[in-house]
């Protein structure tokens, strides 16, 4: 039971980090269509972006601050020289641009940081909670509660603001938005400007527990696109559930079955569950985008 | 130009630039660039079979590769089979494991049928990494010297010829499929699957069979560069490499068979050119993807092609 228990919270915690990655394709898959392989580089630059800032000698939180605004302007920047000017080109195309920004930006953190490890302090210290025999680290809190707070604020920008609601417009038919006076460039531009600072934040959440490197981004960035069709592509609540369930069948299988072929494990699952249910499980079909 | 003529250009551009190659290059260093060049242009031009003329992306095809690689590797190390009998067991194998795969796995369409060629490709890779007994795990393991009536098959040069002629015969044969009835319902299939199958195509089965294929090819690309390397990793069958296949595919030109050599090529030089500037190595190839798809977005070379077409008109 204790042993159960101590697999769901690192399962919760890893998932929470792989939802909000997923959740990130999920919103630039939305408004654009384009699939960002570079969403994993958004959690590195979060997390090397801390880590050296706060070496630098600034307070944690003005450096984690510094470090959204760094990835946001890393997002934008992609969406306005990257993405912009190839507009009309084929989803293929596109996903090699991606592709090819997420390698940019990797050699980039190598030159401007390094290829070390890195780690930061836990926020709350590193004494751990006990919960029915198990133990549960305090910074596995922030990271479920971080996701948890981003996952509510996403909601209500898109149900209670009229921004959020453009966006909802522009994901549902573009041309329409359009037509009905959204600056749907706007939109794309928000899109990638919030993907990357949830990316950011997520790095910086989880890079106490994990530790952070440039390349951190590559199996982050697979696992993300992989919750995110398993839950259906551009669907929110798919994203979310398809990042923890991934987290959970990790960590369960490292627990009970092999911890070798833990990511085989994850993989395997989704290779059935598309089998069964070819658009994911909250099929694209029955379920509105966004 | 005669039709015939002009369907096997690709061919004869290729097999051209083969036999003239050697002229131009002056070291073994070059040489052996060169022969990494035809291993993965054989590679390209099969998963262009797939991606140009039937619109379905494959981000595991570097899987089919390392079955391939680690055949002609394991069998005749553990097993004590002849490397050549090896290399057809490899990519009998692969074809055999993308015939079943691909059954279930092309039902799905775009992003849905992406991701599960990449949750096969990391299975095989991860299987590749962790029977480490078998396949020596991360560190890799030597492939042993083919060995043909007597004739130990070695040097950069003797690999330049094999793989150049693998090359060109991969180019006839994908010329001759694009050519067939195969390739024109492949073809109807990318511009409306939907029209397709109303004018009688068997879209499923055309699917199918150019999956086979194009992982017979990937199989086959690394199953030479393994034995050029005479040493294998599991980098071969991993997704970076996939991603690396499918951006040698789209740089080149989807579509264009030629284009899957420049591909292959504009990926394996840049970076022997680039380490002068090691540090800004990586930098510099991720812009330089960026920079060719913005502004060649059709590839290198039916961008050229037109280019020149243009000109003359």
């Amino acid at each position: 039971m204790a042993e159960l228990l101590q697999f769901l919270f690192s399962g919760l915690t890893v998932g929470a980090v792989y939802a909000l990655v997923a959740l990130g394709f999920t919103i630039i898959y939305n408004a654009s269509d384009v699939v960002n392989f570079a969403q994993g580089e958004f959690v590195m630059l979060g997390g090397m972006g801390t880590v050296f800032l706060a070496a630098a000698g600034l307070p944690l939180p003005v450096a984690a601050v510094l470090a959204i605004v760094m990835a946001v302007l890393v997002g934008l920047g992609l969406f306005l020289f990257a993405i912009q000017p190839a507009r009309g080109a084929s989803p293929v195309t596109l996903i090699i641009i991606t592709i090819g920004a997420s390698i940019a930006l990797r050699g980039a953190a190598q030159i401007v940081f390094d290829k070390q490890f890195h780690r930061l302090p836990s926020f709350s210290g590193d004494a751990p909670i006990h919960v029915l025999g198990a133990t549960l680290l305090p910074q596995s809190l922030w990271v479920i509660g971080g996701a948890v707070v981003i996952v509510i604020a996403l909601w209500g920008f898109f149900s209670r603001t009229l921004t959020g609601k453009a966006v909802l417009a522009t994901a549902a038919n573009r041309l329409a938005a359009n037509l009905v006076g959204i600056d749907t460039r706007f939109v794309v531009g928000l899109s990638f400007a919030v993907s990357a600072a949830i990316g950011a934040v997520a790095g910086i959440l989880v890079t106490p527990i994990t530790l952070t490197s440039y390349e951190v981004g590559t199996m982050l960035a697979l696992k993300g696109f992989a919750a995110a069709m398993l839950g259906g592509m551009g669907n929110p609540v798919g994203a979310v559930t398809g990042g923890l369930m991934i987290g959970l069948m990790e960590s369960l299988g490292a627990g009970y079955l092999s911890s070798t072929y833990k990511d085989a494990i994850a993989f395997l699952v989704i290779l059935g569950v598309l089998f069964v249910m070819p658009g994911g499980l909250f099929g694209a079909k029955s379920v509105e985008r966004v | 130009m005669p039709p015939r003529l002009r369907r096997l250009l690709p061919v004869l551009i290729i097999a051209a630039a083969v036999v003239l190659l050697p002229f131009g290059l002056t070291s073994a260093y070059q040489i052996r660039v060169a022969t990494l060049v035809f291993t993965g242009g054989l590679t390209v031009i099969g998963l262009n079979l797939l991606m140009g003329y039937a619109g379905q992306v494959s981000l595991g095809h570097a899987g089919f590769g390392g079955i391939g690689a680690y055949a002609v590797a394991i069998l005749p190390t553990h097993f004590g089979v002849h490397p050549l009998l090896a290399f057809l067991i490899g990519i009998t194998a692969a074809g055999l494991v993308a015939y079943l795969v691909g059954r279930p796995i092309l039902r799905l369409k775009g992003h849905y049928l992406a991701v599960a060629t990449l949750g096969m490709g990391i299975l095989i890779a991860m299987v590749i990494q962790n029977e480490a007994a078998w396949t020596g795990g991360p560190d890799g393991m030597q492939v042993p010297r083919m060995e043909l009536f007597g004739w130990r098959v070695r040097g950069a040069e003797t690999w330049y010829w094999i793989c150049g002629a693998f090359l060109v015969l991969g180019a006839l044969l994908a010329v001759n499929l694009i050519d067939s009835p195969t390739g024109r319902a492949l073809r109807a299939i990318h511009d409306s699957e939907v029209a397709a199958r109303v004018l009688g195509v068997d879209v499923a089965r055309a699917k199918l069979v150019v999956f086979t294929v194009s992982a017979v090819y990937a199989a086959t690309g690394g199953a030479l560069l393994a034995f050029v390397n005479a040493f294998v990793t599991p980098d071969i069958a991993g997704f970076l490499h996939s991603v690396e296949l499918v951006t040698m595919v789209v740089l080149g030109g989807l579509g264009s068979i030629v284009g899957s050599v420049v591909g292959a090529a504009i990926l394996v030089v840049l970076p022997q050119v680039l380490t002068v500037f090691h540090e800004f190595e990586h930098l510099a190839i991720g812009l330089i993807m960026i920079a060719v798809m913005i502004f060649m977005r059709a590839g290198v070379v039916p961008t050229l092609a037109a280019r020149f077409a243009g000109s003359r008109a």
